[in-house]
């Protein structure tokens, strides 16, 4: 199969992006989407041509670092999935394919594809941790956790921290990733003793990083590689007032 | 105050005043239906209400200026967030946008914007009486009548609702911001629980089949008012007695 790729091309930070058209060498329908641009980008590089950067890491949908948007929807058409879990059965011969980086105001473009997610790593270091003495682990079940409760903090924590909720947002919101980091650790009983400082700080740096509001659309939840539910944005939501009267 | 000004500078804190207002706009919305329905009574029943809530100016005016307040707010904060949310993406998608997203979410602003012009209209048109906006060229003020059992001269509400609504492009503009109002609602009402955090997967579904009930509810209940007038022919011949003895006082 072949497909025809409308690729953003962005020199650098400040250079002024444009769309350029591809046509891909003949594809394997096995691919993974990332495969399919190495080829591209080996192609490109015996033209002689800038190959086209793009992120990816672990190539096995647990990283979050891959980060296309392919024809208006992050990740790609399939559903739970990363871009590099993304395969090119999922698409027509001859179909044209839109590819985008992240595009949000707090994920400034280095190149390309490539963009800066250190506004997430902010809002993390903001108050996403526990604060616990390390050292040789802990009994297992010296705390006693609700089954229930772990199990949403596991669902919370599934979080990749990718950003596609942003990039998928009409407002590029960052609600679901806070809130999910929020959650898996506002959940445990080791989370509660900073459970609403932990909120504020981070709803706060959320906004200064200059993430839009939630308008409840639901497109982060449907693009999320981790299936995250807005349920979360809910207790985020529920956590923040808290603490605004605390 | 610190935390009034707390909530203000928070995206969350806004959601928060977006929510609480949207609340108690919602409970204005209800409570306007319940009183306008009372049109497909007896002329007499609309009219003893309407003279009902003019004898208290207290209620009347304590309610408009709350009213006013919960639009204000409602307003700002709308629009304040929207501009931030604009900001938060410089450069939009070529390949389309908004995956998994219904129109009503997308477009509350839009929705509110228009449902917001038809208030001021509306105010115009039926609470201030200017008459040469309501497309009949005819003075509302002067509609009058006497309450059965009384010997009060009460403004007649019924005739002119009725007269008013006889007006095609009038109904019409109403209908656009009824069938606006049912998607602002269809989206609102689900999302203010959202906003507070009152929401779980167990109440996710019946929230949302709850607003998508009462907005239904609402919209068929005040639609239904100017299709009974410009289609049903409700009130017609008591309208045109009004305009008769309308035409006395201006001739006098």
């Amino acid at each position: 199969m072949k497909v025809t790729l409308k690729v953003w091309r962005q020199k650098n930070a400040k250079a002024a992006g444009a769309f350029k058209t591809y046509t891909s060498p003949e594809l394997n329908p096995n691919m993974s989407f990332l495969e399919m641009l190495d080829v591209l980008n080996e192609e490109l590089s015996n033209r002689g041509e800038e190959p086209i950067a793009f992120d990816h890491d672990c190539r096995e949908g647990i990283c979050g670092t891959c980060a296309l948007v392919i024809n208006g929807t992050p990740h790609g058409p399939q559903k739970g999935v990363t871009t590099c879990q993304t395969y090119m059965r999922s698409f027509k011969d001859g179909d044209q394919l839109v590819i985008e980086p992240w595009r949000a105001g707090p994920f400034p473009i280095i190149k390309d594809l490539v963009c800066d997610r250190k506004s997430f790593d902010r809002i993390q270091q903001a108050g996403g941790f526990i604060t616990v003495r390390t050292g040789s682990a802990p009994d297992a079940n010296s705390l006693p956790v609700p089954k229930e409760d772990s199990d949403l903090a596991m669902d919370a924590a599934q979080c990749i921290g990718c950003g596609a909720c942003v990039a998928a947002c009409k407002n590029a919101s960052a609600m679901l990733f806070v809130a999910a980091k929020v959650s898996h650790l506002g959940l445990m009983p080791q989370g509660q003793p900073e459970r609403y400082r932990r909120v504020k700080a981070m709803v706060e740096q959320m906004d200064t990083e200059g993430f839009g509001a939630c308008t409840v659309t639901g497109s982060c939840e449907a693009v999320c590689p981790k299936q995250i539910s807005l349920d979360f944005i809910a207790r985020l939501n529920r956590d923040y007032a808290v603490s605004l009267l605390k | 105050m610190n935390l009034l000004l707390r909530l203000w500078r928070s995206s969350l804190g806004k959601k928060y005043v977006m929510a609480l207002t949207g609340i108690a706009l919602f409970g204005f919305v209800i409570g306007h239906l319940v009183g306008n329905l009372q049109v497909f009574g007896n002329p007499d029943l609309i009219n003893t209400y309407a003279h009902f809530l003019k004898s208290k100016p207290g209620l009347i005016w304590g309610a408009r200026i709350g009213l006013l307040l919960m639009v204000s707010l409602h307003f700002a904060a709308a629009v304040t967030l929207t501009l931030a949310n604009r900001a938060a993406r410089p450069i939009p998608y070529a390949g389309g946008s908004s995956p998994g997203s219904t129109w009503k979410s997308r477009h509350a602003m839009l929705s509110g914007l228009v449902i917001l012009a038809f208030v001021v209209y509306h105010l115009l048109h039926y609470t201030a009486l200017i008459s040469g906006i309501n497309g009949t060229g005819r003075d509302f003020s002067l509609l009058k009548t006497t309450l059965s059992g009384s010997n009060d001269v009460v403004p007649d509400v019924y005739a002119m609702m009725i007269l008013g609504f006889k007006v095609w492009w009038v109904t019409a503009f109403y209908l656009i911001a009824q069938a606006l109002l049912f998607l602002h609602l269809g989206h609102g009402l689900a999302s203010m629980f959202q906003s507070l955090g009152l929401r779980n997967h167990t109440w996710w579904p019946r929230i949302s089949a709850f607003a998508r009930a009462a907005s239904l509810v609402i919209f068929l209940g005040y639609a239904s008012i100017p299709i009974a007038v410009l289609v049903g022919g409700m009130g017609s011949e008591y309208a045109q007695r009004a305009l008769a003895q309308m035409s006395v006082k201006e001739a006098k």
